[in-house]
């Protein structure tokens, strides 16, 4: 039922950071009953506007308006009080309170002025039963769930605040694909009853597959806004990057299959690897498939050292064994690298300079005896820099002042610095906007080239097949299907992630 | 100018220049006072800036190795009786041992604080609150709770009260201890490694650097920095004393802290260090020849913490 | 998985503190020549009011991921002012105990007014305070002494039968509906009365949920539109609070007050042991005041050991040091036993 006046309209908005421009002049305005796609790069100014409008920053410049009449919101809170709730991309649970305590964090139920954990409770299971997460138990702790299970409590958490507006950042990034379809269920539903979504994802499939009108963002200014369809995806791209786009992936080569470099046979651990088999060798880059929570994570840090109490036969290069530590899996003669889930808190120190990060696995290296040598150390870092094409200002700035698609190019390049010959990635896009993926994809066809030895789990299908020379795909912590050449189309790893052909 | 205002400019320098600010106006102050009150202007003497800053290599030892600890956000709270200890077990050993043995108990305090915190992961404030109760029984059981009665060796005595150059020896041994910190810390992996440890240790884990060692190498560094302290401090008054090592934690922490060295670890810079500990001893000196009763000494000195604190600029408002 | 399962697998630290507590507790008084009885029990009561009240005033900011060295400080400084003002007329006396209380809880509410708005953190502007607040125990009790009105001081340090009779109510405690619990120490239901009427109602409420939330995700609990600062505030003043009354009742405990800097310090760092033994994590977001309270009391049942079984008193930091490092080195077996090592660091 979209009606003339915007339910929310924000005119010549504008943030600055430090002097940075985050928004400037930004006129946006969204409606009743819509689902509203947010398109642009990382650094394009997305999450500033999400944090305008859900209060978590006040703007520079310019003013917003709810139903016609002017606001402005002093914190989260008063925004959700007027009706716009945002699930944010850091998610904003508490980790040692319960389900129920989180679902109704702010403004539980209450009896005799004080909290009414039965009540909370019932709130919580009727919440859960609406997005089908009845599997969540209301009384576990936050702490006990997996990603995907937190980011479902979280969006039962928003649609417990009676939303006018809904802001969804990055919020199915973690869902498995049966979570992504109740939501987009739940959106069509909210769209039914009036409410205005805001949806903001890099994957343009789900982008197209759900809302309604699009808005560009580049470069912290609102390029342009239209209704679906009206715009080809290559004119979108185009709109987000300012370019042209080529090919998405690069070309594969076509050539007989390496000797392996990494082997892992029948790998147990606990009960989330349950005999793994996989092989990877020089100038390969296998993919690893799946439902999310099939094993793929544990596999990854197992071969980095992290995992105790690993059992099975693995070779890495001319060693048999794992390595004992990542400390150690960096040092052999055969170097493994990984870059992990989070970048934030596993891959990055991000209060340290960028310098700092990018050497941190590599100070062995750049130093001479016990001490660093300078013009090494600088000679690698702007090696690094030049090599991945990171943005940076200085060395010496933290390298939380940089975009997400930046740091985790830092995280990528810190390892590279090492010379690795295996190099494991564990969702490294995620997150991450469409031009610095691009060149991921072309930095991980480069590194195979040179001889290295890949192993990319991800959870986005057209990466595995743009990227993969084989892809594995996992099933309750097991290797049940190899795909190869051709046959790694989306039919072909949909199929074995839900273990099709050995239901049937 | 230009140089200066460049330093002024990295936040990590801001509280140092502060800091030093400070000091200037302690020694302007307390000299206008006694310039006013005896006419005389004692703060200025090179003697007794020497005589203070002697006093000072004591604390500024203990704070070296505290900062080491506190960059990967740990905390030292057995450095009093580790302090005691070695001066206790340097004495009584005595001869050419003496200073050896300190400095063992020095490392094997460490070496136990290190291993609670970093393989048994139990947060340092509460495991080296144990260690120090540990420490302080076994001294106790070891002096039967009297003043030790042995005295410190000549060369412990020397390198506390001994002149070179007419400068006191504390304060060279004061600024070796100095240097070698600071070097670990700017120009080697280990340095770069504590940083890294205590800015997110997850990361730094899953960068391959050994964390473990890290944070058992910072407490061994604190438990060594403690034991010299407390050998020195024998030398000075030629014994070992209970409680000996008591009055140097907080001012320690205080030091390292006012010197811009964040509480939650990974930054801050050794010189900021041993300007809060310039800070600190001057403060107390002043304090001592205004005559000031204990009751407002504790209160300035709580203040002027918290006073410093608050101009060095606030902490991020979230820390997501 | 079921209700008591869940509960009791979230709460696993603080039922192996009320094990270890009934232990030792039950094993002191079988080998105490008179263990089981009510003047043992009242004595041993007695001496661990005051470090309870420490310990769970130490409890909530460490909730909060902070730590309060202030607490020992505060406690000696209405020790103190409670050595001067609990006394005369009965309604002095009473506006003594408020005054001596106001005094705590708002030295607290300086505590989070310095933390909140001055974004220094707790544990480094809290050392400061505690100075200032030894400072100012001083400048009230330059010397130890001091009074405190002696029927109170009798009434507050027995058993409940002996308050009734000093404040003549229940028939001078001799009521037939009274006699089951006579023999109960009045400082023992003066402890529970404050924590469970104090500390739970705070629980369940949205400040006190908040403490909970900034010491698990502070940036969470941003985002979620929960009021940090008022959290904040209240946690540091309720610290206050409790460190009052620990103050207060060391004060009737031993009619005076004392302006101790090392008992001070002392009570600072038992008070965190305490909260450690507790089972509440000094990272903050788990445990409670009730948690600190059965870790107060374990510590202070260890320190009655050595009277009954006559250990050299030399000894005695040596071994509260060893068993406080035995005690969290139990705890911390299961960390060698993690199979994920990235699950060692949060």
């Amino acid at each position: 039922m979209p009606t003339d006046v915007p339910h929310v309209a924000l005119t010549g908005v504008s943030k600055f950071f430090a002097g940075a421009r985050a928004l400037e002049g930004v006129d946006f305005a969204c409606r009743r009953g819509t689902i509203h796609g947010v398109l642009g790069e990382n650094g394009a100014g997305k999450s500033t506007l999400i944090k305008i409008m859900s209060g978590v920053l006040a703007p520079d410049a310019g003013e917003m308006r709810l139903d016609g009449r002017p606001v402005a919101f002093a914190s989260p809170s008063e925004a959700a009080r007027a009706g716009i709730v945002c699930i944010f991309q850091e998610l904003s649970l508490i980790p040692d309170l319960s389900v129920a305590d989180n679902i109704s964090l702010s403004d539980p139920p209450k009896r005799f002025g004080l909290i009414d954990k039965r009540a909370e409770r019932r709130r919580a299971e009727a919440l859960l039963a609406r997005i089908k997460c009845e599997d969540i138990d209301p009384r576990a702790l936050v702490r006990q769930l997996s990603l995907s299970r937190r980011q479902m409590v979280e969006i039962a958490k928003a649609i417990g605040r009676d939303p006018s507006v809904l802001i969804l950042d990055e919020a199915t990034s973690a869902l498995t694909s049966r979570d992504v379809e109740t939501v987009y269920g739940l959106l069509a539903e909210l769209k039914a009853q009036g409410v205005a979504s805001i949806f903001i994802s890099h994957r343009m499939h789900e982008v197209d597959a759900l809302c309604d009108t699009l808005s560009v963002f580049r470069n912290g200014r609102h390029v342009e806004t239209f209704a679906k369809g009206a715009r080809s995806g290559r004119e979108i791209v185009r709109l987000m990057i300012g370019r042209d786009v080529e090919a998405q992936f690069p070309p594969k080569p076509v050539r007989a299959r390496p000797a392996p470099l990494l082997t892992v046979r029948g790998m147990l651990w606990g009960d989330r690897l349950n005999g793994v088999d996989i092989a990877v060798g020089r100038g390969e880059i296998v993919g690893l498939g799946g439902l999310d929570g099939q094993g793929q994570k544990d596999l990854l840090l197992a071969l980095f050292g992290v995992l105790r109490g690993v059992e099975g036969e693995v070779t890495v290069g001319a060693a048999h064994g794992l390595p004992r530590s990542p400390a150690a899996a960096k040092s052999g003669r055969t170097r493994i690298a990984l870059v992990p889930e989070d970048r934030k808190t596993e891959g990055l120190m991000l209060a340290r300079p960028i310098a700092d990060n990018l050497l941190a696995a590599s100070y062995g290296e750049v130093s001479r005896g016990p001490f660093i040598d300078d013009g090494l150390a600088r000679a690698a870092i702007e090696d690094a820099l030049a090599k991945l094409r990171i943005k940076i200002g200085r060395p010496e700035d933290p390298v939380a002042t940089l975009s997400g698609g930046n740091q985790q190019k830092v995280v990528i390049a810190k390892w590279l610095l090492v010379h690795p010959d295996v190099i494991l990635l564990n969702d490294p896009t995620r997150g991450i906007d469409v031009g610095t993926k691009q060149e991921i994809y072309r930095l991980m066809r480069a590194l195979a080239d040179e001889g290295k030895a890949i192993l990319f789990y991800s959870t986005d299908y057209a990466e595995l097949i743009g990227c993969c020379d084989r892809v594995s795909v996992m099933y309750d912590g097991r290797i049940l299907t190899e795909l190869e050449g051709d046959g790694i189309t989306e039919e072909a790893i949909v199929a074995a992630s839900l273990n099709i052909e050995t239901a049937a | 100018m230009s140089a200066v205002s460049a330093l002024v400019a990295r936040p990590e320098n801001r509280p140092i220049a502060i800091a030093l600010g400070f000091v200037v106006a302690i020694l302007i102050v307390g000299t206008l006072y006694t310039l006013v009150m005896q006419g005389t202007a004692p703060l200025l003497s090179p003697r007794y800036l020497l005589q203070q800053l002697q006093t000072g290599a004591f604390l500024g030892i203990v704070a070296a190795g505290m900062m080491m600890v506190i960059l990967l956000a740990h905390i030292d709270l057995s450095v009093p009786w580790t302090l005691a200890a070695a001066a206790m077990m340097a004495t009584s050993v005595g001869g050419d041992l003496a200073i050896p043995t300190g400095i063992a108990v020095g490392v094997a305090v460490g070496l136990v604080n290190g291993f609670g915190v970093a393989v048994l992961r139990i947060p340092s404030m509460i495991f080296t609150l144990g260690v120090d109760s540990v420490m302080r029984g076994l001294m106790v059981a070891h002096t039967g709770g009297f003043a030790p009665r042995t005295e410190a060796t000549p060369l412990m005595r020397w390198l506390a009260s001994g002149k070179l150059l007419g400068v006191p020896m504390a304060i060279f041994v004061w600024i070796g201890v100095s240097m070698v910190v600071a070097t670990l810390l700017a120009r080697t992996a280990f340095g770069k490694a504590i940083y890294a440890t205590g800015s997110r240790e997850g990361a730094a884990y899953l960068s391959g650097i050994r964390t473990r060692l890290v944070i058992a190498g910072a407490f061994v560094a604190s438990g060594v920095s403690a034991a010299i302290a407390g050998m020195l401090l024998a030398g000075y008054s030629t014994k070992a004393y209970q409680g000996m090592g008591n009055p140097f934690l907080l001012p320690a922490i205080a030091a390292v802290v006012l010197g811009g060295t964040r509480i939650l670890g990974g930054s801050g810079r050794y010189a900021g260090t041993v300007v809060g500990v310039i800070l600190i001893v001057l403060l107390n000196s002043v304090l001592s020849i205004m005559q000031m009763p204990e009751a407002g000494r504790q209160i300035i000195y709580g203040v002027v913490i918290i006073g410093m604190l608050l101009v060095y600029g606030r902490n991020d408002k979230i820390t997501s | 998985m079921s209700g008591l399962r869940l509960t009791l697998q979230q709460n696993r630290a603080f039922a192996g503190a009320c094990a270890l507590l009934l232990a030792l507790w039950l094993a002191y008084n079988a080998l105490h020549p008179r263990g089981f009885s009510t003047a043992v029990l009242v004595q041993n009561a007695n001496e661990a009011v005051a470090i309870a009240f420490v310990a769970m005033a130490q409890t909530v900011p460490v909730l909060m991921g902070g730590l309060d060295l202030s607490v020992g400080a505060v406690m000696t400084l209405t020790n103190c002012i409670a050595s001067v003002l609990v006394n005369g007329a009965p309604g002095q006396i009473a506006l003594g105990i408020v005054a001596t209380l106001l005094a705590g809880t708002l030295f607290g509410a300086m505590n989070g007014l310095i933390v909140v708005y001055g974004r220094i953190q707790p544990i480094i502007a809290t050392l400061a305070t505690g100075a200032i607040a030894i400072g100012l125990a001083l400048i009230v009790r330059p010397q130890p002494g001091g009074s405190i009105d002696e029927d109170l001081s009798w009434a507050l340090t027995n058993q409940l039968s002996d308050f009734a009779e000093t404040y003549a109510i229940f028939d001078d405690g001799k009521a037939a509906w009274f006699a089951p619990f006579a023999w109960i120490p009045t400082p023992l239901v003066l402890l529970l009365v404050i924590a469970f009427g104090v500390w739970l109602p705070f629980r369940r409420s949205v400040t006190g949920r908040t403490v909970y939330a900034i010491g698990s995700a502070e940036g969470a609990a941003f985002m979620s539109g929960l009021p940090i600062a008022r959290a904040k505030l209240a946690a540091f003043t309720l610290a206050g609070f409790f460190a009052a009354c620990g103050g207060l009742y060391l004060a009737v405990q031993t009619s005076s007050g004392n302006a101790d800097v090392t008992q001070a310090g002392a009570y600072t760092l038992n008070s965190i042991a305490a909260v450690v033994l507790g089972g509440t994590s000094l990272l903050g977001g788990i445990g409670g005041a009730i948690a600190s309270l059965v870790g107060a009391l374990i510590l202070r049942v260890i320190s009655f050991y050595f009277r009954i079984l006559s250990i050299d008193p030399l000894l005695q930091p040596l071994i509260e040091g060893v068993v406080l490092l035995a005690a969290v080195s139990l705890g911390a077996v299961r960390t060698l036993r993690v199979r994920n090592r990235l699950e060692l660091f949060r």
